[in-house]
């Protein structure tokens, strides 16, 4: 079970990854990089079946940080949303050479 | 009948984060990130992790999905059909990047059981005996209380943070 469950953690790890780099919508890409922490979530659950309860407990912590993340997250879109009046990651280019 | 319910729910949980990323509706993808949470707490579950299980249901696919819901709408890009996938040398570079990541975690999980480092550490039958014992609540909060007390405490100080932040920056006049 170890093994397979480390598998699809790397291979949700690697779908969030190309959503991040292939999609242009803000929103999408905050969602891609929440695949990304449930991967690396899946894979601490599954070891600590092996090492101890503590993986358990990072994946508490984890999961109250994305929640902070989100909503912080979400806080700056709805802001660049009222200035540029889109979300596409593109358009926000001031800071671009 | 363990491996069979973790096939199925690996498959939904993979076809879920596809669909994530190549819906073009965002609200499309919400609901295929929420089938992809609830199939990753079945497997939770089924790694004998039922309190995480629960966090996850209600937490991840119950609060924070929500958000996400809740500023789709606020901002009215339910209907933003328009592609916006990247086309070109971007996505040829995407594709690479993603191919070398995926091979380097590949080659992590290479004989991952028969490691000799697992041998210091409790092993199923120590973790079996825990939970037989607390019960799988006792043994989450005995050491979130004891010794990670202070990482504990942090935490409630940065959701205080994060949401006077969120308050802060969501403002109409700044």
């Amino acid at each position: 079970m170890l093994a397979e469950a480390l598998t699809l953690s790397a291979l949700l790890f690697v779908i969030g990854a190309l959503g991040v780099l292939i999609r242009r919508n803000a929103i999408i890409v905050f969602l891609c990089i929440e695949i990304q922490l449930n991967a690396v979530n899946l894979s601490f659950v599954a070891l600590s079946r092996y090492l101890g309860i503590e993986g358990q407990l990072f994946v508490f912590f984890v999961m109250t940080v994305a929640a902070a993340e989100a909503a912080v997250g979400l806080a700056i879109i709805i802001s660049i949303f009222r200035h540029y009046e889109t979300v596409h990651v593109e358009r926000f280019n001031l800071l671009k050479w | 009948m363990l491996e069979v319910s973790f096939f199925v729910l690996a498959t939904m949980a993979l076809g879920g984060a596809i669909g994530v990323v190549l819906h073009r509706s965002p609200v499309g993808s919400l609901l295929f990130m929420v089938g992809t949470l609830a199939s990753i707490a079945g497997i939770f579950v089924l790694l004998e992790a039922h309190f995480l299980a629960a966090i996850q249901v209600i937490v991840y696919a119950g609060a924070i999905m929500v958000l996400f819901l809740f500023v789709i709408m606020l901002l009215n890009l339910g209907h933003a059909h328009e592609a916006d996938l990247r086309k070109g040398v971007g996505a040829f570079a995407a594709f690479g990047v993603v191919g070398a990541l995926a091979g380097v975690l590949a080659r992590q999980l290479r004989g991952v059981e028969q490691n000799p480092i697992y041998r210091l550490f409790p092993g199923p039958e120590g973790m079996d005996r825990l939970l037989a014992e607390r019960g799988i609540v006792g043994a989450i909060a005995t050491p979130l209380f004891t010794d990670y007390l202070v990482a504990f405490e942090l935490v409630g100080i940065l959701l205080l943070v994060a949401l006077v932040g969120a308050v802060a920056l969501a403002k109409k006049s700044v």
